[in-house]
């Protein structure tokens, strides 16, 4: 009997290991080469595993910090981000970073301590019902009742995470499972028959939108980050390139299409550009690829392509008609559907008027906005980085004024360079993404840029940058004021400006100082080139207080219940 | 309109609680949901009415479902041949005297009492909802003091008149 075991154990190469022991190798078993997180009670016996192993952690100074990192870290380098929180609390401060993951599409595995399984359900201290807290912001989540389960759980949740499309996984572990004994199995099977993405594209269909593109006279491209999931960006220029159709960008899709390339439009939406606005509004097919049609986007939808067929492409079927509903629905991967799409060889389109309308548009219709002799402009602030960094660095940013300008005055080269909270906005994303961003791609310069107001809900991840030493060059355009709300008060509230202000603020160089982490206020043009540069040659932590224009507005702008054709402030 | 939909669902704790979070994001209204085991032990087969504006959106309620990594099989049976039974337990107010009265009336709906006391009698009847609706319809006037019932748990028949109105998730 005993031989027959052991025989049977070594056929399944398994060897009996704690829980936590069990979560290392599966760790190292997935090539997971950082996991942001912070400890506590519950993850005790977790860290006690951590410690004697190789694996890279960074402690940031709050969950929150850890999360938005992990996302960061996943959204450059499209591999899962790797969090470990401890029960209650700790898992509790995840769950804003969660929520963006998801509607960001992020991968993401998430390990959260619990009670031990005896008190579950028994208001015990630092317990909460976090699967049940993160159910509806998850795609998928489990808590581990034996040890043994693990291996499969990881390989599991790595897979869900990681294919299709992308989205965050919880594991609850409970304190006991991870100090109870079990046999690791290093191969566990992973079997989801629940869960199988359909990737390849129907043919019929790819067919039925060749012979659209073949009809169209003016049609345009909607790329949004599906096509960075799907590492598409290059099947997607030799398409444009190839039928000659013009392409726009969604808000998270930056970076899929060169922005100085002449088939560009830029970013479309509330905050969008005249050219590709207009190509939405007046087009007579649309393809999306990879986007969602969200109403930041779409504005009101009955202006919305109203004249198109309308093609969408996405890898999530769930997606297709949730929000309009598509003439030739396409439900796969963006990269392989473009790639079917190039090799069916249509004929081109007779798109030559349409495409020099738009370039008209964009000759005619450029972002704007007021030069000034007295005071550093956000919008001047956003070219100076995009110039001194040659447009080749990772930007990050959190919600709100400075990422629209970000967004329109950045230009993007190359893909997944461009990380910003989309879906959900969050404040506060941007500086801890950045720490994540740096250690996926440690080789690229990056750059925060935050707002004044965000900034200091996150700020304290600045330890992590001094303990560290990441190259991480933090740009506050520092306008004293919560802006978008400031600019929706002017334009909307009658300028009432309901707690926006923010008139008092800590010195941002004497708190960098702190953490002797360089920084500088800069209110020039001049100060601003000479101080990105120096932080650039530096190869290490640079804050920046920019003292940017307090009144300024984003513009073009779409009011709410406005169609995608009615901008405000499209000319001076 | 109100639509009926059965999951196929792996038979896993929270897996109910998956389905009624993705019902309530969506703001659907759940009429009735019944759960149990299928026919192995790993799976559990739901039953959902809901009330819906229209097909777009029950669409989306399947596909939102079948996201769900859990959730195996999604299909909206309202328009296939199909059978559907819920039971009822109604507690009646009725004297000795009147239990007689009411015996003869629910005997055409095959239904039966299967607890008396001094002052009630309860009634079991099992059918469709509209059969079930009737019966309560006419037990009102008698008095009734408590109603339980298990909400709609259906299956579709062996064999289908229709095929082409099968509406599924699959637009694959």
């Amino acid at each position: 009997m005993k031989a027959s075991f052991v025989a049977e154990k070594e056929r399944k190469k398994t060897t009996t290991m704690s829980g936590a022991e069990m979560l290392m190798e599966a760790l190292e078993a997935q090539q997971v080469d950082v996991i942001f997180g912070y400890p506590g009670g519950a993850v005790l016996p977790i860290y006690d595993a951590l410690y004697k192993r190789n694996l890279q952690h960074i402690l940031t100074r709050h969950e929150q910090g850890a999360i938005h990192a992990a996302q960061g870290y996943a959204r450059v380098t499209g591999k899962a981000g790797v969090v470990i929180a401890t029960s209650g609390p700790g898992a509790t401060n995840l769950v804003t970073g969660i929520a963006d993951a998801m509607i960001d599409s992020l991968p993401l595995v998430i390990f959260t301590g619990q009670v031990a399984t005896s008190v579950i359900g028994t208001d015990a201290f630092q317990e909460a019902d976090i699967v049940g807290i993160t159910m509806p912001i998850t795609k998928h989540n489990v808590q581990v009742q034996k040890p043994e389960d693990l291996p499969r759980m990881i390989a599991e949740a790595f897979h869900i995470a990681q294919t299709g499309r992308p989205g965050p996984v919880v594991i609850d572990i409970p304190k006991d499972v991870s100090t109870a004994l079990g046999d690791y199995e290093s191969h566990p099977p992973v079997s989801l028959p629940g869960y199988e993405p359909t990737v390849r594209p129907n043919v019929l269909q790819v067919k039925r939108l060749m012979e659209a593109v073949t009809n169209a006279k003016r049609p345009v491209i909607l790329a949004g980050a599906g096509v960075l999931v799907a590492k598409g960006e290059e099947a997607l220029r030799n398409f444009a390139e190839q039928y000659h159709i013009p392409v726009a960008n969604t808000l998270l899709g930056l970076g899929t299409f060169p922005y100085n390339h002449d088939l560009f439009l830029g970013m479309a939406g509330m905050h969008g550009t005249y050219a590709a606005n207009m190509a939405l509004y007046d087009c007579d097919l649309l393809i999306g690829i990879g986007a969602r049609f969200d109403d930041r986007l779409t504005g009101n939808l009955n202006h919305f392509a109203s004249k198109a067929t309308i093609a969408h492409i996405d890898i999530d079927p769930a997606e297709i008609g949730k929000i309009i509903e598509p003439t030739i629905p396409i439900v796969g991967c963006a990269k392989q559907t473009l790639q079917t799409m190039l090799a069916l060889e249509t004929e081109r389109g007779e798109t030559q008027e349409w495409v020099a309308t738009l370039a008209n548009y964009k000759e005619h219709y450029p972002l704007w906005y007021d030069t000034s002799e007295e005071v550093l402009k956000p919008q001047q602030l956003l070219q100076l980085v995009h110039e001194e960094t040659k447009g080749e660095a990772v930007v990050t940013t959190d919600v709100g004024q400075h990422q629209m300008w970000s967004a329109q005055y950045y230009g993007f080269t190359k893909p997944n360079r461009w990380v910003t909270s989309g879906g959900l906005g969050t404040m506060g994303f941007g500086f801890p993404a950045a720490i994540g961003a740096k250690m996926g791609k440690p080789d690229l310069p990056v750059v925060a840029i935050v707002g004044d107001g965000g900034f200091q809900m996150t700020l304290q991840e600045l330890s992590v940058l001094q303990e560290r030493q990441l190259a991480v060059i933090v740009i506050i355009v520092n306008n004293q004021s919560l802006g978008m709300v400031r600019q929706w008060q002017q334009i909307f509230y009658e300028e009432r400006y309901s707690q926006s202000l923010l008139p008092v603020q800590p010195d941002f160089v004497k708190l960098a100082e702190a953490y002797n982490i360089p920084a500088a206020t800069v209110s020039t043009p001049q100060e601003v080139r000479t101080h990105v540069a120096k932080a650039l040659h530096s190869k290490g932590p640079y804050l920046l207080d920019c003292r940017v224009a307090s009144d300024e507005n984003v513009y073009p702008m779409i009011a709410p219940g406005q169609g995608i054709h009615q901008m405000l402030g499209v000319k001076k | 309109m109100r639509r009926m939909i059965t999951a196929t669902v792996q038979n896993q704790s929270g897996v109910l609680q998956r389905i009624t979070s993705v019902l309530t994001k969506r703001q659907f209204n759940i009429e009735s949901i019944s759960v149990g085991h299928a026919h192995t032990q790993e799976l559990s087969k739901v039953t959902i009415v809901v009330e819906v504006e229209d097909h777009r959106k029950v669409e989306q309620l399947i596909k939102q479902l079948h996201k769900q990594i859990d959730i195996l099989k999604v299909i909206d049976i309202t328009e296939l041949a199909l059978v559907a039974r819920e039971l009822a337990l109604v507690k009646v107010a009725a004297t000795p005297q009147m239990r007689s009265e009411v015996t003869v009336l629910i005997q055409p709906f095959r239904a039966s009492i299967i607890d008396v006391s001094s002052e009630t009698i309860t009634i079991e009847v099992t059918g469709n909802h509209e059969k079930v609706e009737a019966l309560l319809e006419l037990l009102r006037p008698y008095g009734i003091t408590d109603i339980a019932r298990t909400g709609l748990t259906a299956m579709t028949r062996g064999t289908q008149r229709t095929v082409h109105s099968f509406v599924s998730s699959s637009i694959i």
